[in-house]
């Protein structure tokens, strides 16, 4: 009724390819920017904050990254912890080497250093695909994680081994360190997460993403065409990692401030951001935001209900949280492979022909 | 915006369970590689506070309560615990990983909650001048390193020097701890230090236990925890390392450290801050507790190394909220008045007796310098075929000479680091 094209004209070219070409779908976006850059703010509590949406949004630019690399130009990693550790280091290494550098530059730094190791390990894709790749990331993945442990420079020869940010300031208010307010933490955290979201849609349906989805559907066909594998997937691999280095920074910097790289970027992140694309759908940027919300909302979701409201024991949450996020894993690989995006995806094809399906 | 933001917690903890009066957040692990150690330690403490509420009706006639949040050893985790019970007027936070106690550091001294690591966590927090809301009385890390290496030193009749000490430890904060000073020690008392890491969880050792086998140090020191303590004893046991010189560090010495191991792990050695054996107030807490089905878990680990410590930990949060109480006059403390009550807590071993845990650790007085405590450690040995530990010792000093240094040191960099003036503490 309200959810389709017909009499909403386009005029023009970019009219016509715009990301959201129905009306409805437009508004439904403006209302939640403005619910999450004005209600949000206004009304977020300290627990919602830190233990929900800070990291839901940083997830969802790993994410997005992750879902670049394997979801649309078809290379499987499993290096995610690792390149998320390399954005971690470098912006410790920037905060502490220049205390007067602002978080958006040493942010952006720390993801083009991400981008560069990111390439390096890249190159072997071009030699070799899939199971195989994914051991090359894998290597990628216990590689940095060993390196950041046992060169001292990374951590400036700390007794600990920890890295630790310092309290850094954006327009004269606390981004990082314990002072720093939630909704300055959400809101430079959000900033990121509109910017790349909005630099990844237009990189998915440009030229570059065409290339990408061609070398993912067959690489051979793809370089008769005439697509350089080589700038293809180099390419991915640079924007993807740095979108993970992004993600890395921010998770270090603005939400644990304190980061033991063996436990916070080990191959269980590599795997729990991999799950989160599956989950929410690879090669869609909605997946990228669902398969995080999905992932980071329900553990807590079900502990709220299981300790808070039930009154379970713990341990016993803590257990059947693990038996009901795999199994609902393995109902959504059986039930609906390409993930809560073709969901989404199925429930806008039938509101547009509600309530006439025939 | 601050005020909304409360009116929103409101609105959440209204939801939650009924708020009870003075607070003690469980931030526990019974789920993961390291639940072994966290069941037995998250069930002491529990018992512990609510053996309070049914004998004596609470603290100074308010009830306590211990909300638990499983953290699973994890960090990210740790903080979302923290974060969730934070509103409901924590008065103390004991994490049990030093990991989650340095993420909570700075965290705590910016909402003003008192946090105590027992025998854990950073050890600079030792240094009441510049750590104001941290505590880790009545020992820490480089205490513990410093008490096994005066055990050795009057193994061999005062001279470790020529010897090779292997220190195996968990690749992390916690296991890093103890380098620094180890390193100086083994500078001044001449004996060769050799670091071994063992990475996150632990169960992988092939590796270190050949380079132990080749290497043929005189003693092997080790810094574990959860799943990485029985592997080790086990490996140890598998190359037929000599058990009487494999020493563990506090954490590394409890009953399920050793029992898979079954007979090989006989004669192994572990440094204890607390005493072992039946205290009058394990009868207590059967009568009122277990028997009563408050237990927090199922009763088997009363009396076990880790339930005992857990047990003392609750104890020394319940003495000090007492103090508190004393000397602010009010029933119903806040947390600022918790860290008062820390700052001035007084154990002595007439309170001990008189609280039915005679001994259980040395008697101590927290000051506003000084937040370490005596930093005192006694060894014990595990006795296989009585399935039971021995202690050898009685409370070890660590040498100060060694430890105070490093800990000026560090929290001077801390207080640089972070911009925190002195409290004027030495005045």
């Amino acid at each position: 009724m309200f959810y389709r094209e017909a009499g909403d004209f386009k005029t023009s070219y970019s009219q016509d390819n715009q990301t959201f070409p129905i009306a409805f779908d437009r508004w439904r976006y403006y209302l939640v920017l403005f619910v999450a850059i004005v209600v949000i703010p206004l009304t977020i509590s300290d627990y919602w904050a830190n233990s929900l949406l800070l990291p839901f949004l940083i997830y969802v630019i790993a994410a997005l990254g992750l879902n670049i690399l394997t979801g649309y130009c078809g290379q499987v990693s499993l290096g995610t912890g690792g390149f998320m550790a390399v954005g971690a280091y470098a912006t410790y290494k920037l905060m502490t080497a220049f205390p007067w550098m602002d978080m958006v530059s040493v942010t952006i730094l720390s993801g083009l250093v991400t981008a560069i190791v990111g390439v390096l390990f890249g190159l072997p894709s071009l030699r070799i695909k899939g199971f195989y790749l994914a051991v090359a990331t894998l290597a990628a993945q216990f590689f940095l994680v060993w390196l950041f442990n046992r060169v001292p420079w990374f951590y400036n020869y700390s007794a600990s081994g920890q890295i630790n940010a310092p309290e850094r300031t954006m327009f004269g208010m606390a981004v990082t360190g314990p002072n720093a307010e939630v909704w300055v933490k959400y809101l430079f955290c959000l900033f990121f997460v509109i910017v790349l979201a909005w630099i990844a849609r237009n990189l998915t349906r440009g030229s570059v993403g065409r290339q990408w989805m061609a070398i993912r559907d067959m690489d051979i066909a793809a370089e008769i065409i005439g697509v350089n594998p080589l700038k293809s997937k180099l390419t991915a691999f640079a924007i993807s990692s740095f979108f993970v280095g992004v993600s890395g920074a921010l998770l270090f910097s603005v939400y644990l401030g304190a980061v033991e790289v063996g436990e916070a970027f080990g191959i269980q992140k590599s795997f729990l951001v991999l799950f989160m694309i599956i989950i929410g759908g690879l090669g869609s940027i909605f997946g990228s935001f669902a398969g995080a919300a999905f992932m980071v909302l329900l553990p807590v979701l079900l502990k709220i209900i299981g300790v808070d409201l039930l009154g379970w024991p713990t341990d016993i949450v803590a257990h059947i949280q693990l038996i009901i996020v795999g199994g609902l894993i393995v109902f959504f690989l059986i039930v609906e492979p390409h993930g809560l995006a073709q969901l989404w995806r199925l429930a806008k094809e039938k509101l547009r022909l509600w309530p006439f399906p025939h | 915006m601050k005020k909304l933001a409360t009116l929103a917690l409101a609105g959440l903890m209204a939801a939650g369970p009924a708020m009870a009066d003075l607070v003690f957040p469980s931030l526990s692990y019974r789920t993961g590689p390291y639940a072994a150690g966290g069941i037995p330690f998250a069930d002491g403490y529990a018992d512990y506070f609510t053996l309070l509420n049914q004998r004596d009706g609470g603290i100074g006639g308010v009830m306590t309560s211990v909300p638990e949040c499983e953290t699973a050893y994890n960090t990210e985790r740790g903080v979302e615990c923290y974060e969730a019970t934070r509103g409901e007027g924590a008065l103390v936070y004991q994490p049990l990983s030093t990991g989650i106690t340095y993420q909570l550091i700075p965290r705590v001294t910016a909402d003003g909650i008192p946090l105590h690591t027992m025998g854990y966590g950073r050890t600079s927090a030792a240094n009441g001048d510049v750590f104001e809301w941290v505590f880790n009385y009545p020992a820490n890390y480089w205490d513990g390193a410093s008490v096994i290496i005066n055990y050795l030193l009057d193994q061999n009749e005062g001279s470790l020097d020529g010897q090779k000490i292997v220190l195996l430890y968990h690749n992390s904060a916690y296991g890093r701890e103890p380098i620094r000073t180890l390193e100086i020690l083994s500078e001044q008392l001449g004996f060769e230090l050799v670091q071994l890491a063992v990475d996150h969880p632990g169960q992988e050792q092939g590796n270190q236990w050949l380079t132990i086998r080749r290497e043929r140090p005189d003693y092997v020191i080790m810094w574990g925890w959860g799943v990485m303590n029985q592997v080790a004893v086990q490996e140890a046991a598998n190359i037929r390392f000599p058990m009487d010189h494999f020493i563990g560090n506090w954490w590394a010495g409890a009953e399920h450290d050793v029992m898979p191991a079954g007979d090989g792990a006989d004669g192994y050695l572990a440094l204890n801050m607390n005493v072992l054996g039946d205290l009058p107030v394990f009868a207590e807490i059967q009568e009122h507790v277990i028997d009563a089905g408050l237990a927090a878990g199922d009763g088997s680990n009363l009396g076990s190394v880790l339930y005992t410590r857990g047990m003392y930990a609750a104890m020394l949060a319940a003495e000090a909220a007492r103090t508190a109480q004393e000397i602010h006059g009010v029933a119903d403390i806040t947390p600022a008045m918790m860290r008062d009550g820390m700052e001035a807590l007084s154990i002595t071993e007439e309170r001990m007796a008189e609280l039915g845990m005679p001994g259980v650790g040395p008697a101590f007085d927290v000051t506003c310098g000084n937040h370490g405590g005596p930093g005192m450690g006694r060894i014990q040995q595990w006795d296989a075929s009585a399935q039971e530990w021995v202690t050898l010792t009685d409370f070890i000093a660590p040498d100060d000479s060694v430890t105070q240094p490093l800990i000026e040191e560090d929290s001077a960099a801390f207080a640089a680091e972070n911009g925190i003036e002195s409290r004027g503490c030495a005045e």
